[in-house]
């Protein structure tokens, strides 16, 4: 049995479903975000892990033990929340050991335990400082410290970084990942940030209005999302509706342009309309290749983003982004030049809704 | 300390600001400081006069020297701790409640501890006298539930801090109200009890020691109140320092006026002690 399970939950508040049929497993030591935007019951539902909400139904087992009614203080879950919440008339140190000095450890293991958890967050130094005399993201490393001070059996982060400027967000949220990696805790990072979820998770959770779109690695959501709203979500997407054409052949129709894609449409009739994507990196200018779909238009505007320049082409009634790597020697399309460009067969992603 | 030097900016601006003021507001400002100031000055001066051609504290001397201004302000200082104890631990626990888990009540109950404002105190005396001066039975088996509490000294003092306390109601209240409002005790409450602590814990550790500015602020306001009342003391009959000024007043002249000024100069050291204490806001724990 995997170490944490949320099984069937859902929480109502009043006539608000925040959270509906949410099923989760998490393995011991894995890192799985909850990503989606605001409101979609990332929050509700950690906190329901982490004992502050009651499921209204259903099921929060942690290494075989039912949970679901436990008080958040005989839990055993370490939390770390979006404004710190450090307590303000303790030191840096009173605060790490607040848990400790909680459970009646000795004086000496406190202190110890202390420095430890002082050492592995790097703020050995600010021991004695009070939190109001940290920066933010000191303030966010004593928090860290603190809820890890327990040697909780799962630590929860709810939007930990997002209080914080973008380069400390980048550089803290990897330094995160890897003191969750050398302890080996499970953690659950609830983030509305897709290049967050990304790049430091196991397993990404993508949720929708209270309920799970996709739940896979970070390579599986970003290539192989399963809704539109998963593709839509993570990275940039150019969607269309398209028109079976042949469900045999699977080809469809955009407008008047005819694509080929490998997604089995067997089940599907010829003249329905099917949701299809495909990511602005995986289209070229086009070069001779059979395998690839051709499609043209006219260029609409040519943005230079420094790694990447984005183009956007007109083609028919849909519009069209496109991203190149730069190089310097790359010779820039201008605007209202009519181009034809390609993409392989299997960069077209057909979604299931 | 940054926040020495924040002040100092903060100073620096008001005096510049000060100077950039026309005439007229000069004039009004200090006007108002003559109001305040003028009448104080007089009572120093009249309370420094007792013996005739001599500036001197004999006033003073025989004020202090009473021994039933130490009993009645002694009675008073008892009082008004009790009050103080027995509200905050009311209060504290209501409004964090309220706080918490209940903030649809908020209205209620600000409204509820704002009727001392427009309820008269002799009313709430009047209602004391009339419930607790004959003793409280079951009226199907005459069983005495509570004997009459005015009869005893003991009764006497529990209706007066009873009384007290909801005369210092919308002070203590508010006091800890904004106290919890800049401190975010929800959050707190939630980090501290993921850490394990009970609610016991969590407002002895992480409430209390965040909320102490406000809590003192309002517990010298219940003092100042209780030392000042009149209506409650003499109603119950007993002798506090507020039916003790009031009687020294109608016999004596300068006696009154040294005790004034004293107390004006007690609620100044006591606001004092309060800025001192609430100085560094925001960062409370910097205060130690
Ligand atoms: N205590 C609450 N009372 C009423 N509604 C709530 C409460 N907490 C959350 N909600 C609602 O539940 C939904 C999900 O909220 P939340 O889990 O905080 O979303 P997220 O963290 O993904 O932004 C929102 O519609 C929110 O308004
Ligand atoms: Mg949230």
């Amino acid at each position: 049995m995997a170490f944490l399970v949320i099984n069937k939950v859902n929480k109502a508040f009043g006539k608000t479903i925040a959270v509906q049929d949410f099923n989760l497993e998490l393995q011991k030591g894995e890192f799985v975000s909850f990503l989606g935007p605001s409101g979609c019951g990332k929050t509700t539902t950690l906190r329901m892990v982490a004992g502050f909400e009651t499921p209204t139904s259903g099921r929060v087992v942690i290494n075989g033990e039912d949970i679901t009614n436990k008080p958040p203080n005989q839990r055993d879950v370490g939390m770390v929340f979006q404004s710190y919440a450090l307590f303000p008339n303790m030191t840096v140190a009173g605060n790490v050991g607040y848990g400790l000095r909680i459970a009646k450890k000795p004086v000496n293991e406190i202190k110890k335990r202390v420095d430890n958890m002082l050492d592995l967050t790097h703020m050995s130094e600010f021991g004695d400082r009070y939190p109001y005399q940290l920066s933010g993201g000191q303030q966010q490393r004593v928090a860290l410290a603190r809820a890890l001070a327990l040697s909780p059996q799962i630590l929860l982060l709810d939007e930990p970084l997002s209080a914080l400027d973008a380069k400390l967000r980048v550089s803290l949220r990897s330094e995160i990942r890897a003191i969750q990696q050398e302890l080996g805790i499970s953690a659950i990072y609830v983030t509305h940030d897709q290049e967050e979820a990304l790049s430091i998770s196991d397993r990404v959770v993508v949720m929708n209005n209270g309920a799970i779109e996709q739940v896979g690695s970070p390579f599986e959501v970003y290539n192989f999302p399963q809704t539109s709203f998963v593709a839509n979500f993570i990275g940039t997407l150019n969607t269309f509706s398209a028109e079976i054409i042949d469900p045999e052949q699977c080809t469809l129709k955009v407008g008047d342009q005819t694509l080929a894609v490998v997604h089995d449409l067997s089940a599907k009739q010829r003249g329905e309309y099917v949701s299809i994507a495909i990511r602005p990196e995986r289209i070229n200018f086009a070069s001779a290749d059979q395998n690839n779909n051709l499609l043209e238009g006219s260029i609409k505007s040519v943005t230079f983003l420094g790694s990447i320049v984005r183009v956007l082409i007109t083609c028919g009634d849909n519009m069209l982004c496109m991203d190149i790597f730069n190089n310097p020697y790359l010779e820039l399309p201008k605007t209202g030049q009519h181009v034809q460009v390609a993409c392989p067969r299997e960069a077209v992603l057909v979604l299931d809704k | 300390m940054a926040s020495t030097k924040d002040r100092k900016v903060v100073e620096m601006n008001t005096f510049a600001g000060l100077r950039k003021l026309p005439l007229w507001s000069w004039i009004w400002f200090i006007l108002g400081l003559l109001y305040f100031v003028l009448p104080l000055y007089g009572t120093l001066d009249f309370s420094l006069r007792m013996q005739r051609d001599v500036i001197g504290l004999k006033a003073y001397h025989m004020a202090f020297a009473d021994k039933a201004f130490w009993q009645t302000f002694g009675y008073s200082f008892f009082l008004a701790t009790m009050t103080i104890i027995v509200s905050i631990c009311l209060i504290v626990p209501t409004a964090y409640w309220i706080r918490l888990r209940l903030p649809e009540a908020r209205r209620i109950v600000e409204f509820i501890t704002l009727l001392p404002f427009v309820i008269p105190a002799i009313v709430l005396v009047f209602g004391l006298i009339r419930l607790f001066s004959s003793p409280i039975t079951l009226p199907v088996a005459g069983i005495v539930l509570l004997p009459p509490l005015t009869n005893t000294v003991f009764g006497t003092n529990v209706l007066m801090v009873a009384g007290y306390m909801v005369l210092g109601l919308p002070y203590i209240y508010r006091s800890v109200d904004l106290g919890m409002r800049t401190v975010d005790v929800r959050t707190l409450t939630e980090a501290a009890e993921s850490l394990g602590a009970n609610w016991y814990t969590i407002i002895l550790t992480v409430i209390l020691p965040n909320i102490r500015a406000s809590l003192l602020s309002g517990a010298l306001l219940i003092f100042a109140i209780v030392v000042g009342e009149v209506v409650l003391a003499s109603f119950l009959g007993i002798k506090t320092f507020g039916p003790y000024l009031l009687l020294l007043g109608q016999q004596r002249s300068y006696e009154p006026a040294a005790l004034s000024f004293t107390t004006f100069l007690m609620t100044w050291a006591a606001m004092g002690i309060i800025q001192k204490i609430s100085g560094g806001q925001g960062h409370v724990a910097g205060a130690h």
